[in-house]
């Protein structure tokens, strides 16, 4: 592979495009981005027009009359450029009024978008991870999970926004604008994915040390693939299988991971961390930091400060066999 | 003027050995301290008295000198976020108390020597204070100690901290004057505690 095109499997991987838009939502945004890029172009291009065709005239008229006086201001010419330049004012009003009205038009036809008894995640912001709890009557049917979630394709989706320490703020390109995530006032975004794929999210409102590592991913499932991951994910974790995973598991609930995550179906109940009762389903560690592989994820679990200093993470030192136990455990996560 | 400069210069130098990190300092063993008893997270045994004497408990591991991390500023700041990530601020908050008891005033109710402070937080107290040890490493524990200790001002000034991360909610580390420690130690936890 050369340069070029690893730098563009590159862009393709992690981009993230408001354009390139996957959802209702987006594209009415986009519309909204696309006026007024064509209107601000068109008045872009006659300024310059007119500035350059002033700077002629003038220079040949100049050329014309340097024998008279400089400057001649006769009341009738002085009142048409008047008159003019009052136009123009009256013309910028107008325009920025209809940017106006098709901002107000975007925000209603935005919050149309709604739907009843669909989907309802709640989602709420750490420093620097991201928790999700899908929400159902029946409290043994919610499932929670982090830093990635699954929609269906074609629904709208209800996400509630929750933070429990300072601001941040979700953006999800392909799919939505920004919307914050407040300490102590819930805030709401419905979002809707029109194509099956995976649209990264990524915390907006600067947050710390690691908020350029606070990723969400997002990923759309037609919708009998999204209801068997739902239903996939209700299963409580899945017991180890041989002796080496049994030894992990002993190693994760009466080392220090259990003080702080939560693995359903074991002791393991800590809410400070990210749940990991599924974590070898998801495509990355730490908030998107990290693909999910095995020596990535011995290496994040030695030494998380060096991956992403400041997460609230300390390191562990384990032995080679523990390490390797635990690897083993969480690898038949599901 | 020039002999001024260099002066300082070389005056300046007097601060690279203000203290050395060794860079294995976070990863010793995980061992645990021998003879202590492996618990799980719960309060530690109710009605033992606590014991006067530096107990066989919970001496420091082999080729840990006792309360290795009181002269660094590094390892201090390294317990002060354990403290947080281990949820310590859950219970005795930033240090002026909770559910447990305060830890930045002079009062100790095990005493404040490391080797006891080490004690109370590996194999917890029995009045709601939960054991650490086996839990996380040592080495850790041994940074919990000297933030511990350097909250009462307990340590040398220029290891404590002057900051944090978070809001500040009371005058920092650094600016605790440092009080003689009544160590209560050898009562035995009476039924008013927690208070
Ligand atoms: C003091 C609390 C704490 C302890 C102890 C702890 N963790 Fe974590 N862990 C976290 C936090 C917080 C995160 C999220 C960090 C981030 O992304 O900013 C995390 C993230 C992770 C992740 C990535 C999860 C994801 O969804 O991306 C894994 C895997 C993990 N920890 C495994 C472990 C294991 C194994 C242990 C025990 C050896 C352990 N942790 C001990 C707090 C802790
Ligand atoms: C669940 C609440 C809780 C948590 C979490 C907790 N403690 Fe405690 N701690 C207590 C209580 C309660 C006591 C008093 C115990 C007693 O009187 O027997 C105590 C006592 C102590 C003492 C002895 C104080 C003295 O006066 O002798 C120290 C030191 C201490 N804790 C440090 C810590 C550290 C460090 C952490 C974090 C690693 C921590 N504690 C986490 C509740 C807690
Ligand atoms: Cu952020």
């Amino acid at each position: 592979m050369n340069l070029l095109e690893r730098l563009q499997s590159l862009t393709e991987r992690f981009a993230q495009s408001a354009l390139e838009t996957a959802g209702p939502q987006a594209e009415r945004i986009a519309a909204l981005w696309w006026l007024f890029f064509w209107v601000c172009t068109i008045i872009f291009v006659l300024v310059v027009a007119a500035l350059v065709f002033a700077l002629y005239r003038g220079r040949a008229r100049s050329v014309e009359e340097s024998s008279g006086p400089a400057v001649t201001l006769d009341s009738g010419r002085e009142a048409g450029i008047h008159r003019k330049i009052f136009g123009l004012i009256v013309l910028t009003a107008i325009i920025l009024f209809a940017f106006l009205l098709a901002t107000e038009m975007t925000g209603r036809s935005l919050a149309s978008l709604t739907s009843s008894g669909g989907v309802t995640i709640e989602l709420t912001g750490y420093r620097w991870w991201w928790r999700a709890r899908y929400l159902d009557p029946a409290p043994e049917r919610i499932v929670v999970t982090a830093n990635e979630i699954h929609i269906p394709v074609g629904k709208p989706v209800l996400i509630n926004l929750y933070s429990r320490d300072v601001i941040h703020s979700l953006w999800v390109p392909e799919l939505h604008g920004k919307r914050d995530l407040i300490p102590g006032h819930p805030n709401a975004l419905w979002i809707q994915a029109d194509r099956p794929g995976r649209y990264d999210g990524q915390c907006a409102e600067f947050c710390g040390q690691q908020h350029a590592h606070m990723r969400l991913i997002v990923i759309a499932d037609p919708p009998d693939r999204f209801d068997a991951w739902l239903d996939a994910q209700r299963v409580t974790a899945q017991a180890p299988g041989d002796d080496t995973a049994k030894r992990g598991m002993e190693v994760f609930l009466t080392g220090s991971c259990a003080l702080c995550h939560a693995i359903q179906g074991t002791d393991a109940n800590g809410q400070v961390a990210p749940d990991l009762t599924h974590i070898a389903s998801r495509a990355t560690l730490a908030a998107g930091t990290l693909p999910n592989t095995p020596g990535h994820l011995a290496g994040w679990i030695v030494d998380p400060q060096h991956v992403k200093p400041g997460a609230a993470m300390p390191p562990n030192s384990l032995s080679a066999e523990d390490l390797q136990a635990l690897l083993a455990y969480l690898k038949g996560l599901r | 003027m020039k002999v001024l400069t260099c002066l300082m210069l070389v005056l300046a130098l007097a601060g690279c050995t203000r203290e050395r990190r060794k860079p294995t300092d976070v990863a010793p063993s995980s061992a645990r301290p021998e003879g202590s008893p492996e618990s799980a997270l719960q309060p530690g045994p109710t009605g033992t008295p606590p014991s006067a004497e530096p107990s066989a408990v919970a001496l420091p591991a082999e080729g840990m000198p006792h309360a290795p991390y009181e002269q660094s500023a590094w390892a201090v700041s390294e317990g002060k976020r354990l403290y947080q990530w281990y949820n310590c601020v859950g219970c005795h908050a930033n240090g002026g108390g909770g559910m447990g008891p305060p830890l930045m005033d002079d009062k100790w109710i095990y005493g404040s020597d490391p080797i006891k402070v080490h004690q109370s937080i590996v194999d917890g107290r029995p009045n709601g204070m939960p054991a650490f040890g086996g839990k996380i490493p040592d080495s850790q524990i041994w940074q919990l100690v000297a933030y511990v200790r350097s909250m009462s001002g307990l340590l040398p000034k220029d290891v404590r901290q002057t900051r944090s991360d978070h809001m500040s909610v009371r005058p920092s580390e650094q600016a605790m004057r440092p009080a003689k420690p009544k160590n209560e130690a050898g009562t035995p936890p009476s039924a008013e505690r927690p208070g």
